[in-house]
């Protein structure tokens, strides 16, 4: 049962579960992620790293976070 | 004097004519050394979703300067044009990146490309201020396309992705040379040092090489050979070889023979 205070979101493919009210922003430092290596999309929509602050992450949002790897 | 030789992309000027790319790599240490054996000033990179379940995972860009290292983001992965699209946007969004490898793939045994949406993202991509690097099969009149929707630079395949076969149509990179303007790089299917020097005696302005480099026993004495030979290419090509005789010639001259 989900709990009254979480929601539930897919990071990258996975199902996590995140407080409510959370802010993007505090997603991605919650992770870790450096900012100037990394784009995030929500819902198919990039979104600007200044911005992700003022993101408030609703349930079901589907975030993408990518950098780069080797490649060819 | 005349002006160095350099190797310009989209006002972009290079010395080197050598674009590695950074996949297949035992490590990203192995793979730092042999970008700097080969003296590359542009590597490949992929865009990827980051590793969410490591976060201390090593990243590429700490090997990798990306201020000192021209980083060329490819769509490698991708079987059309949105997907292509989506990975160029990310990766501009990352760090500003507008000079882009685009490679959008039709069929997964031979990786060639897909001709018809390689051509139409090409196009997007130019009118959103991307600088377009297209990865391409070698038709000239394909090739030819590209440059009129904005292509910065046509790189057609000598043999498939991978396959280190060397280049399987010299006569179509040489009409592909004679028929475009911008920068003409074979892109995949070196498989040695030969095969790089060939491509630059055809007239390409550069090649880019990664399997040929990365899945060789020692690849940094690889990427030190590919180096010399994108050199070797280059100056034999600008020398303009003698012509072909079909009868020998001596090098020593009779006079004086005793």
């Amino acid at each position: 049962m989900a709990r009254k205070n979480k929601i539930k979101i897919k990071l990258n493919g996975k199902i996590i579960s995140v407080d409510k009210g959370i802010n993007l922003g505090i997603l991605i430092n919650k992770f870790k992620f450096p900012l100037n290596k990394i784009a995030i999309e929500k819902n198919n929509l990039i979104v600007q790293k200044n911005k992700i602050k003022k993101i408030i992450l609703k349930s079901n949002d589907k975030i993408e976070i990518v950098h780069f790897i080797g490649g060819g | 004097m005349k002006e160095k030789d350099y190797f310009k992309i989209s006002n972009k000027k290079f010395t080197s004519r050598l674009i590695v790319g950074t996949g297949k790599y035992k490590s990203f240490n192995e793979c730092a050394k042999a970008v700097k054996a080969s003296g590359a000033e542009i590597v490949t990179v992929a865009v990827r979703r980051v590793n969410i379940i490591d976060k201390n995972k090593p990243l590429l860009m700490d090997y990798l300067n990306p201020k000192k290292i021209t980083y060329l983001p490819n769509t490698a992965g991708c079987f059309n044009s949105k997907d292509a699209l989506r990975t160029l946007r990310l990766a501009r969004e990352i760090g500003g990146w507008k000079l882009v490898k685009l490679e959008i793939l039709g069929d997964k045994k031979t990786l060639f490309p897909e001709m018809i949406e390689t051509l139409k993202s090409t196009e997007i991509l130019s009118k959103e201020g991307f600088e377009v690097m297209v990865y391409c099969n070698d038709d000239p009149l394909m090739a030819k396309r590209l440059e009129n929707v904005g292509a910065v630079a046509i790189m057609p395949l000598a043999a498939p992705i991978g396959s280190g076969l060397g280049i399987q149509n010299k006569m179509n990179i040489k009409l592909i040379r004679q028929k475009i303007n911008v920068p003409l790089l074979v892109d995949a299917g070196i498989g040695q040092a030969s095969d790089a020097t060939e491509a630059m005696e055809l007239g390409c302005d550069g090649v880019l090489i990664n399997t040929a480099i990365a899945k060789s026993k020692n690849p940094i004495l690889m990427a030190e050979a590919m180096k010399f030979a994108v050199i070797s290419g280059r100056k034999s090509f600008l020398s303009i070889r003698m012509k072909k005789n079909f009868i020998g010639s001596p090098s020593s001259p009779k006079k004086g023979i005793i």
